[in-house]
């Protein structure tokens, strides 16, 4: 029975360069760091020249923070990609994205707890205390670590079977960097729906009765 | 006043050089009629960025004249909160530019016995302008020290003669949805209205601003009239204001009706009441590093403190 459900299972194996051509794949990729490397690139220049706002440590917490977000739905949005367009190029980048992510979600908290309250335990005990958007973040930060520590070829294999399951926690961590967004702007909350409105499609394109739909759609299509 | 809003930072001046200038001050409401902006902004020297010297902080007690240090121009121009423009706070000062500030009058009535609609140039004329150096805590966590140029409420109110019905002061702001495009945001319900018990409001710190170091305010900063109460979160200082109602009910200021759990009447600065997103016991000034510890009634308490006695200030944040 494992044996078969192994069969059978989708292989968590990254579809290689064996299936694509390999040159489109090594170009999707190197666009992906360039493109996921910009946000950093562009705050140290702007941090360099003084850009920053004149409240720079406020400016660096949300731009991090943002950037996160935007590159956590990015990832999320490559398997139903592949699936739903048919872009196989999408799962190469699925990885990239994703730690891209959670390196920006570090640099966030690392901006919170270092630079704007210096490490004072008190300071910061007081600042995130029954600070419901502060429970989210964390929440969602610390879903992410386990995830960026087994992203690995050689955790996917010792992980098999389980390496997937795991990795559907991006799904939890995802909705909650989004709570943490709409629960930390003022009244206005069209952009944090924004972000939430995305990451419900790309969970909903995940739901079997979604996906099924939508594969007997695309094979109708393919035979029209 | 042609030209109050094209506030050159290569021009901002130095402490010096306006504390020595508060005198000439008196005089600006006539001067502000006509060419006065300009006049005001060619004379005096004005080189550097006006850092690193200190200013007393308005009001000075007998030997005891608290020291800060102003923030630059530049700092109190391009960080704006001023959500009928935007919400991102460089935004103000690039959208604001085309803002009109003139004509614009102040219509002041409710229960008052002498309502009264003046012009601007008639309340620069008609009450003289005093420098204040306060410092303004915002709700978000971040602090400034800005030198207004103002007059105390309490000198327009008394003009009007409030009633004896009059228990509060309700400020309405204007509204444009065409020059100001945060006012397209369906989330608020603008205009922007604040609220003041008339005690607060003939407080001597409760301050109607129509100059910021020195100079006619730059239209991102409340442009031409705004208020700034500064032992009170930064949102309570009205800008842009037109109307002025002495009322019998306590009004619902905007972000009342927005958040009431988050934003009550009085928003007095107290480090002891949380708020659900922002430390309220720790602030950053803005140009430094470290966080200061947040003052009750951002350190005017002596000033203050006497009208809330007996009053929850937990219950009535
Ligand atoms: C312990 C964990 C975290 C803490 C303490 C934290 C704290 C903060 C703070 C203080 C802000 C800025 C609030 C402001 O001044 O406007 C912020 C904004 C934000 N954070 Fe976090 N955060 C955490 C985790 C995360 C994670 C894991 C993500 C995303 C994956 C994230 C995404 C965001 C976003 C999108 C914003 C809004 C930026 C904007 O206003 O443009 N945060 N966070």
């Amino acid at each position: 029975m494992p044996v078969q459900r192994l069969a059978t299972a989708p292989q968590p194996v990254p579809l290689g360069r064996e299936t694509l051509p390999a040159r489109r794949g090594q170009w999707a990729r190197a666009l992906t760091h360039l493109a996921s490397l910009v946000p950093l690139a562009l705050l140290i220049w702007d941090g360099a020249q003084g850009q920053l706002t004149v409240n720079p440590i406020q400016e660096i917490t949300q731009r991090t923070g943002k950037t996160a977000l935007a590159l956590l739905v990015l990832s999320l949005a490559c398997t139903p990609a592949n699936r739903v367009l048919g872009l196989r190029v999408a799962l190469l980048l699925r990885r990239p994205l994703g730690l891209y992510a959670f390196l920006y979600a570090s640099l966030h908290l690392l901006t919170f707890f270092v630079l704007d309250y210096g490490l004072d335990v008190e300071l910061i005990w007081g600042a995130v205390a029954e600070k419901r958007y502060v429970l989210a973040g964390l929440g969602a930060f610390v879903l992410l670590v386990p995830l960026a520590l087994t992203s690995t070829r050689g955790w996917m294999r010792r992980l098999g079977r389980r390496w997937k399951p795991l990795h559907r926690l991006v799904y939890l961590a995802a909705s909650l960097a989004v709570l943490h967004y709409v629960w930390l702007v003022k009244a206005d909350i069209r952009e944090p729906l924004l972000y939430g409105a995305a990451v419900a499609v790309l969970l909903g394109l995940r739901l079997p009765p979604v996906r099924r739909a939508l594969a007997s759609l695309r094979l109708a299509l393919s035979a029209s | 006043m042609s030209g109050w809003r094209d506030v050159d930072p290569a021009e901002i001046t130095p402490e010096h050089v306006y504390r020595n200038r508060r005198a000439f001050m008196r005089g600006i409401g006539a001067l502000a009629v006509g060419a006065g902006g300009a006049a005001l902004s060619a004379c005096g020297p004005m080189p550097g960025d006006g850092t690193g010297e200190m200013s007393p902080v308005w009001p000075a007690a007998e030997g005891d004249v608290p020291q800060e240090t102003p923030n630059t121009l530049e700092q109190i121009t391009t960080y704006n909160n001023y959500y009928e423009f935007s919400t991102d706070k460089e935004a103000p000062a690039r959208l604001a530019r085309g803002f009109k500030t003139e004509p614009w009058t102040v219509t002041v009535g409710g229960m008052v016995s002498k309502p009264a609609t003046f012009a601007m140039e008639e309340l620069l004329q008609r009450f003289p302008q005093e420098e204040r150096t306060y410092r303004l805590r915002c709700v978000e966590g971040w602090s400034m020290v800005i030198p207004w140029l103002g007059f105390p409420l309490r000198q327009l109110l008394e003009q009007v003669e409030p009633t004896s019905q009059a228990k509060f002061v309700r400020f309405e702001a204007v509204k444009r949805p065409e020059e100001m495009p945060g006012q397209k945001s369906p989330f608020y319900a603008w205009p922007y209205v604040e609220g003041l018990r008339l005690d607060e409001a003939m407080n001597d710190l409760a301050l109607l601003v129509t100059g910021l170091y020195g100079k006619p305010l730059p239209a991102q900063n409340g442009a031409p009239l705004r208020l700034a109460l500064p032992w009170k979160y930064g949102f309570k200082s009205i800008k842009g204001i037109v109307k002025i109602d002495l009322v019998d009910k306590q009004p619902t200021s905007l972000w009342m009706a927005a958040a009431p759990n988050e934003y009550g009447f009085y928003a007095n600065v107290n480090p002891d009441v949380p708020h659900p997103r922002w430390s309220q016991s720790t602030e950053r000034r803005i140009g430094e590093v470290r966080r200061r510890r947040t003052l009750p009634f951002n350190g005017y308490a002596q000033q203050v403190a006497d009208l809330y006695k007996g009053l929850d200030l937990r219950q009535n944040y």
